[in-house]
């Protein structure tokens, strides 16, 4: 009898810790639920203090909204801001706001609000992406519709960042826990997480905008790709943000239950040149290195041919995009004979890369290719993020390094003599700042410059860019084909 | 009896603290920054400072663990620096998932591994018998993580009958929690169940070779009628010393096939947790894990005595 007890306190306790601490995830099943799996889960809420690209996919333009926001042509176009104007020195802008904009947590949305979150950016903020917000000077309440930004000097750039989570408007009363209770004015509000499973985001009634099609949408976190496709084919999930197993795309599109989309991304797979040490300081060898790389039969091996060659930082959606991938073609004699004039290679390159899938991939093709024309490489795969963060990427411990380059516009880092490409080019640097002062036609005359200028000297080698892939069961539609900004945006999905 | 007690609840604190000691010193020499882990690419070196000072990790290893370990002795497991939220009631949480899983998982190997032994051991000498002692070693050769992809791959990717993974809590849907915890505990418990029987069938067949047994039989009494009047009891000794022992296995087991079944447990916690350099958490979870299992042991040692009346002397 005691023992039966004992068992039953134990199912109580087990039924409990089930449940406990905010964790319960309630699902209302039904026709206006949707379910959305993705492989990376963001660790907490707020990205104002923890980086990575999980937490903007799941709330930018869901839960928070900015100024302005990027369109499916990657344009920005208005969202909290009706229109905006910019001066003839281009150093201030004024913002017409929306008047009907609410938080979730009852506030009306203000100009300062605006400026509490722009400011707000510089003093609270630990990313650092944060930076691009270093040329705001102030922003000043004209009135409650009415904000304007002074800038210390004019920048492209950061309206362009306005779009991403920098731009993400907090009420000033809602900062108090942004990792656990994220307050914005979005069509969506987080109603409930259970960490390791899924996010649930409920429709915010008081939402100014268009009512969602989906009431309830069910983000699942699925690190396993293998898992992940599964989850779909048993009904699990509805949508597959992003495949990252190349090969299981097929099995989905003669499936007549499901719908594959294909777009372009941001994320440049980059094959990483330690410039600023030999031997890789000599542009000889770089270029010699770049020759001898056949970037289709690699993209062929590392994403099963998917994905677009494109030879520089810039992929096809941004306005300065052009097509570099033929600037060092298939050449291993001409790689040769710029190794031989560049005096050997003697010691092997240390090609150090993350221990992923895709990097694992692209290394041995790029070893076996590199020892045709007699450049001896060791393949290092490092833990990711932790390890390679430590050694390649802070103490640039590396010769050669795969990764892929996520952010939007990320072409301007290679104006940091700091960061770990080690590229120190003066002309790059002038021309990124004529850039991003300029008019907009200066800017993308400027920014050609740019990628032209760092294929010549081959800073790095841009081996592909990775491919946007979406699948969803046939009845869901409205998606962003192409990934450019930093969110996964609901707002446009319908059943059909 | 109560000196016996007494000794093994400081072996028992003995050995919590060494493991968390351990642990804390491994992960203090892993390569990999915790604060640079959170930042992530560019942050800068003054960024990377300021964060290690708030997460308390620019300070002494040693002041850093008596910080953590007065702490949990007064039951605060800290906060995580990943995610921000506090350790214990996370902790709580994950560990409830996978008691489920473990729980269930070894209630299947139970339910297989003792008719099919016991069936192998008294019929040894039969081809049905030797039939059920080859499947349960192929079975062992079988990891729980490919049972586990074949069972998704005929039940929920092929059939559509079950979901192929998730998680359900018991209170809000237990329809739903069964079925979700069906193809986890199966591939957990079809392995398990394959190791216990070949223990179940040579502990009853050690009992069947003992002279009371013989002296039933001489009584009449059919094989599996003597066995079951007077022989399980005394085969449950060495079975339950396994089942001790094969639990730690089977958490092992359990942190794969809570991967495979994306299920939110204290496995899955701690591969996150390492990933992403995430100290305080990791140092939570192998304290619980530690202490589960010393747990058993002490269980187990329990249970001897119980089944074993010869033992209680001591």
């Amino acid at each position: 009898m005691k023992a039966r007890i004992h068992a039953a306190a134990l199912v109580v306790l087990l039924v409990t810790s089930g449940c406990s601490a905010g964790s319960s995830a309630t699902v209302a099943q039904g026709p206006g639920t949707l379910a959305v799996g993705f492989t990376a889960e963001p660790a907490n809420f707020d990205f104002t203090r923890t980086d990575g690209a999980a937490i903007p996919q799941a709330l930018l333009y869901n839960v928070y909204e900015g100024l302005v926001k990027l369109d499916a042509d990657g344009k920005i176009v208005p969202l909290l801001a009706e229109s905006w104007t910019v001066s003839e020195d281009r150093k201030t802008y004024d913002f017409k706001l929306r008047e009907d904009a609410k938080f979730s947590n009852g506030a009306p949305f203000t100009a300062e609000d605006v400026k509490f979150s722009l400011m707000r950016v510089k003093t609270d903020w630990t990313v650092s992406i944060k930076s691009t917000m270093d040329v705001v000077e102030r922003v000043d309440v004209v009135a409650p519709d009415h904000a304007r930004v002074l800038l210390t000097k004019p920048s492209n750039g950061w309206l362009f960042s306005l779009t991403s989570r920098l731009g993400a408007m907090f009420s000033t009363g809602g900062v108090a826990d942004l990792a656990n209770k994220p307050i914005g004015t979005g069509p969506y509000t987080v109603s409930s997480r259970r960490r390791g499973d899924s996010i649930v985001l409920e429709h915010n009634p008081a939402y100014w905008g268009k009512k969602p099609a989906y009431s309830t949408v069910v983000l699942k976190y699925i690190k396993d790709p293998t898992a992940l496709n599964n989850a779909l084919l048993s009904n699990g999930i509805d949508v597959i943000s992003a495949i990252t197993v190349p090969d299981s795309i097929p099995q989905f599109q003669s499936d007549d239950r499901f719908t594959v989309v294909e777009g372009t991304t941001n994320s440049e797979v980059t094959l990483a040149f330690n410039n600023a040490r030999p031997p890789m300081d000599d542009v000889r060898v770089r270029r010699a290195l770049s020759y001898a790389i056949d970037r289709k039969a690699l993209l062929d091996t590392a994403w099963a041919g998917r994905g677009t060659l494109i030879g520089s930082m810039v992929p096809p959606t941004d306005p300065w995009y052009e097509d570099l991938s033929n600037a060092y073609p298939f050449d291993p004699a001409k790689a040769k004979a710029l190794l031989a004039e560049a005096g050997q290679v003697k010691s092997p390159l240390r090609l150090r890369i993350p221990n992923l899938p895709y990097a694992v991939s692209a290394a041995q093709v790029v070893a076996s290719q590199l020892a045709d024309v007699g450049v001896t490489v060791t393949i290092e795969p490092l833990d990711f993020p932790a390890v390679w963060l430590k050694q390649v990427f802070t103490d640039h411990d590396y010769d050669l390094s795969i990764i892929q380059h996520v952010e939007a516009r990320d072409i301007v880092t290679f104006g940091r003599p700091k960061y770990y490409w080690g590229y120190d080019g003066k002309p790059v640097q002038q021309e990124l700042a004529k850039a991003d002062a300029g008019t907009p036609q200066e800017q993308v005359d400027a920014m050609r410059q740019v990628a032209r200028r760092l294929s010549e000297d081959a800073a790095a080698d841009w081996l592909f860019l990775f491919p946007n892939v979406i699948v969803a069961k046939d009845e869901v539609t409205g998606f962003v084909r192409n990934q450019v900004s930093e969110s996964f945006d609901l707002t446009g999905l319908a059943p059909r | 009896m109560t000196l016996k007690i007494v000794r093994r609840v400081a072996i028992l604190v003995a050995s919590v603290l060494v493991a968390s000691i351990v642990v804390f010193l491994f992960m203090a020499v892993l390569p990999g920054d915790p604060a640079q882990v959170a930042l992530g690419v560019n942050a800068t070196p003054e960024l990377v400072a300021k964060t290690r000072a708030e997460f308390g990790i620019d300070r002494p290893l040693a002041t850093q663990y008596f910080d953590w370990i007065g702490g949990v002795l007064q039951g605060d497991f800290g906060r995580s620096y990943v995610t921000r939220e506090e350790i214990g009631p996370a902790l709580t949480d994950r560990l409830g998932v996978t008691l489920w899983l473990v729980g269930a998982g070894m209630l299947v190997a139970l339910l297989i591994a003792v008719p099919a032994g016991t069936f192998a051991a008294v019929r040894h000498r039969k081809a049905d018998g030797s039939a059920v002692s080859g499947l349960s070693q192929i079975g062992v050769a079988i990891p729980a993580f490919l049972a586990g992809i074949i069972l998704v791959q005929i039940f929920a990717v092929q059939l559509r009958w079950l979901p192929s993974g998730g998680w359900t809590p018991p209170v809000r849907d237990p329809g739903e929690f069964l079925r979700g915890l069906v193809l986890p505990a199966l591939s957990l418990g079809l392995v398990q169940g394959a190791v216990l029987t070949r223990y179940v069938r040579s502990a009853v067949l050690d009992t069947l070779g003992q002279d009371y047994l013989r002296t039933a039989r001489s009584k009449g009494l059919r094989p599996f009628q003597a066995l079951f009047r007077h022989g399980l009891r005394n085969a449950a000794v060495p079975v339950v010393t396994v089942l001790g022992l094969q639990l730690a296995t089977l958490l092992i087991g359990a942190v794969v096939v809570e991967r495979v079944f994306v299920l939110p447990g204290l496995g899955s916690m701690l591969l996150d947790s390492v990933a992403s350099r995430d100290l305080l958490s990791v140092q939570g979870i192998v304290l619980v894990l530690v202490v589960g299992v010393l747990l058993v042991n002490f269980v187990v040692d329990v249970l001897y005595t119980v089944l074993d009346p010869r033992l209680r002397g001591t």
